[in-house]
């Protein structure tokens, strides 16, 4: 489990991420939802101990992410930022390669080929193995990122906005895959989306925030309500079954 | 194409066939064997070693046994400059995710001049003369290193951990330091200035053979701290997100590595004095020739090509007649280069 208690994160005297408590990990796949600016990927980023708490404590499975060594953590959670620019020029395999650093300080012995080999394969990217990054589209590089923390073989996969820049069908793919994981691996993803609809079609579990504060917390059924769509966006969302999902419809 | 049925004809008639085709799978193997970085290495490694054969052994003159150690000392101090040179740019440039920066950027050498123009300034250009230059150089170490070390925790310690920001801050103090030094040395008396000038303009010949030793020592002494390193190295290449994600302990690689960038710009400033585009033209050549992104490949190459660059580069010009043009048409080509990446790529 992932626990955060009170968790505080200032940008001057703006609490981007103000005294947030929560539990996560307790299902497959975790959608955190929330304007520009409410604090979702700061948040995604203390979990992953990109960014030092200012108070309060974050646990991953009992262990206090400030206090852990790195490779005991990158051993247990995977966490992927959207920050995919490379100034070395690097093959697929390569990239996947990275995701055994934790369990062999770099070494890779038959066990991380297989890993390697498997996530590779997971994500339909044996074609592009041998290819470089910058020859990729953007969903391809996306996958080849997404492979790289398959690699690492953690319980726990932290991903922040993967579905940027990817056209509808990459977008439906990568939460597919996703899913996939959640069920075939046993891992658990928390994942920050944009798009409130595709959390709804994909999450088990959706938290929604805004001004640093978690505003509401549930599977979707009972976060896909206007009323409560409205507060996390400030914009009136009409949310209609569609074949007996919630859709929020907000375009025009 | 032409030369084809005239090595068949060597050959017995009734092998042609399968004979032209065992050559096209050795064809192969040599290409694929050429695209392996650890062949790169070695034959850039015969490259660097033929052009020390020749620069020691060819056009001796008079007395073989005074002439061969001369000449070594002066390989010496060329290997060492190389070392400091090549492995403090890749490492820079690794740390900063940035392949159109070097230390000369973040005001390294700036800091070295600025010091030895205060030691001239304040106790006269007898000082530069009479004080251990060991001594000295271990002082100007120091405040290398403290300077580097306070520049970092100073930008580190800020919430915004962006070593874009640390880049910026050092641009800034290289140009403060430049301008105390400039405006010191314009007070001076026009001989310390001779002095001053004479230790600072970039010379690959006639290097302070003082600091031979002292410049070893610390040489061998970084490459042992930065060998363990070179896997977390390659990781840090993925930018510091991912490394902190692979469980890299990122401030700590880079504080580290900034400390072996300052030793390294001291050993390189203190020899031959300042030098702003030799390292970016050497870990761009390694970069590309090396083929791989790997540290374990590239940093020696970057040292390999920085090599055969200053020997077989001075071997050359002095064979022209140019012995001193060296640091002149190394740093044009390596601006020149500069300035072709600037263009290609845009500022990244």
């Amino acid at each position: 489990m992932i626990s955060v208690a009170s968790a505080t994160k200032r940008y001057g005297r703006t609490a981007v991420v103000d005294d947030v408590a929560l539990e996560l990990g307790d299902v497959g796949v975790t959608a955190i939802i929330g304007a520009n600016g409410a604090g979702k990927s700061t948040l995604l980023s203390l979990i992953g101990r990109l960014l030092p708490l200012d108070s309060g404590r974050i646990e991953i499975d009992g262990l206090d992410v400030g206090a852990t060594k790195g490779d005991v953590l990158a051993r247990l959670v995977a966490v992927l930022r959207q920050e995919n620019h490379l100034t070395a020029r690097l093959t697929v395999r390569d990239l996947v390669g990275f995701g055994r650093f934790p369990h062999g300080r770099g070494r890779i012995d038959a066990a991380g080929r297989a890993a390697i080999e498997e996530a590779i394969a997971y994500l339909d990217l044996e074609p592009f193995a041998e290819r470089f990054l910058d020859e990729l589209s953007g969903g391809q590089r996306q996958r080849a990122f997404i492979a790289m923390a398959l690699a690492q073989d953690t319980r726990y996969l932290l991903l922040d906005e993967p579905l940027n820049s990817l056209d509808l069908r990459h977008a439906v793919e990568i939460m597919r895959l996703l899913r996939r994981l959640a069920a075939e691996r046993g891992t658990r993803v928390v994942v920050v989306l944009h798009d409130l609809n595709f959390a709804a079609a994909h999450a088990d579990r959706i938290v929604a925030m805004r001004d640093g504060r978690v505003i509401a917390d549930g599977p979707p059924a009972s976060v896909m309500r206007s009323e409560v769509l409205e507060a996390v966006y400030d914009l009136p969302i009409d949310v209609r079954e569609i074949d007996g999902s919630p859709v929020g419809l907000y375009f025009r | 194409m032409r030369t084809e049925p005239s090595v068949i004809e060597r050959m017995p008639r009734a092998a042609a066939a399968p004979d032209a085709l065992a050559r096209r799978g050795a064809r192969d193997r040599v290409v694929v064997a050429l695209a392996r970085p650890g062949v790169r290495l070695a034959l850039l490694a015969a490259l660097a070693a033929a052009s020390v054969a020749v620069f020691v052994f060819v056009g001796i003159e008079g007395s073989w046994a005074f002439a061969v150690p001369f000449r070594l000392r002066k390989v010496a101090a060329m290997l060492l400059v190389a070392v400091a040179i090549g492995v403090s740019t890749v490492l820079f440039q690794t740390i900063t995710g940035n392949r159109i920066l070097s230390p000369a950027i973040m005001g390294f050498d700036a800091l070295y001049v600025l010091i030895q123009t205060v030691v001239v300034f304040a106790f006269g250009a007898g000082a530069l003369a009479t004080t251990d230059p060991n001594l000295m150089w271990l002082v100007e170490v120091g405040a290398m290193v403290v300077f580097s070390g306070l520049l970092f925790r100073w930008v580190f310690a800020r919430s915004a951990r962006s070593v874009h920001l640390l880049v910026l801050v050092g641009i800034v103090f290289g140009v403060l330091f430049r301008s105390v030094s400039s405006f010191m040395q314009r007070m001076l008396d026009p001989a310390a200035f001779a002095v001053l000038q004479d230790s600072f303009f970039a010379s690959f010949t006639g290097v302070d053979e003082t600091l031979l030793g002292i410049s070893a020592v610390a040489v061998v002494t970084v490459t042992a701290v930065a060998v363990p390193l070179v896997r977390r190295l390659d990781v840090l290449l993925l930018g510091e997100s991912h490394a902190i994600g692979l469980g890299v302990d990122h401030r700590r690689t880079v504080a580290v590595v900034l400390v072996l960038v300052a030793v390294l710009v001291s050993v390189s400033t203190a020899l031959v004095g300042p030098v702003a585009f030799f390292g970016l033209l050497v870990a761009n050549l390694a970069y590309l020739v090396v083929g791989s992104f790997r540290h374990a490949a590239t940093l020696p190459a970057a040292v390999l090509l920085g090599v055969i660059c200053l020997v077989g580069g001075q071997f050359l010009l002095e064979q022209l007649g140019l012995g001193t043009a060296l640091s002149v048409v190394i740093e044009f080509v390596g601006g020149i280069v500069f300035i072709l990446m600037l263009v290609r790529k845009g500022v990244r």
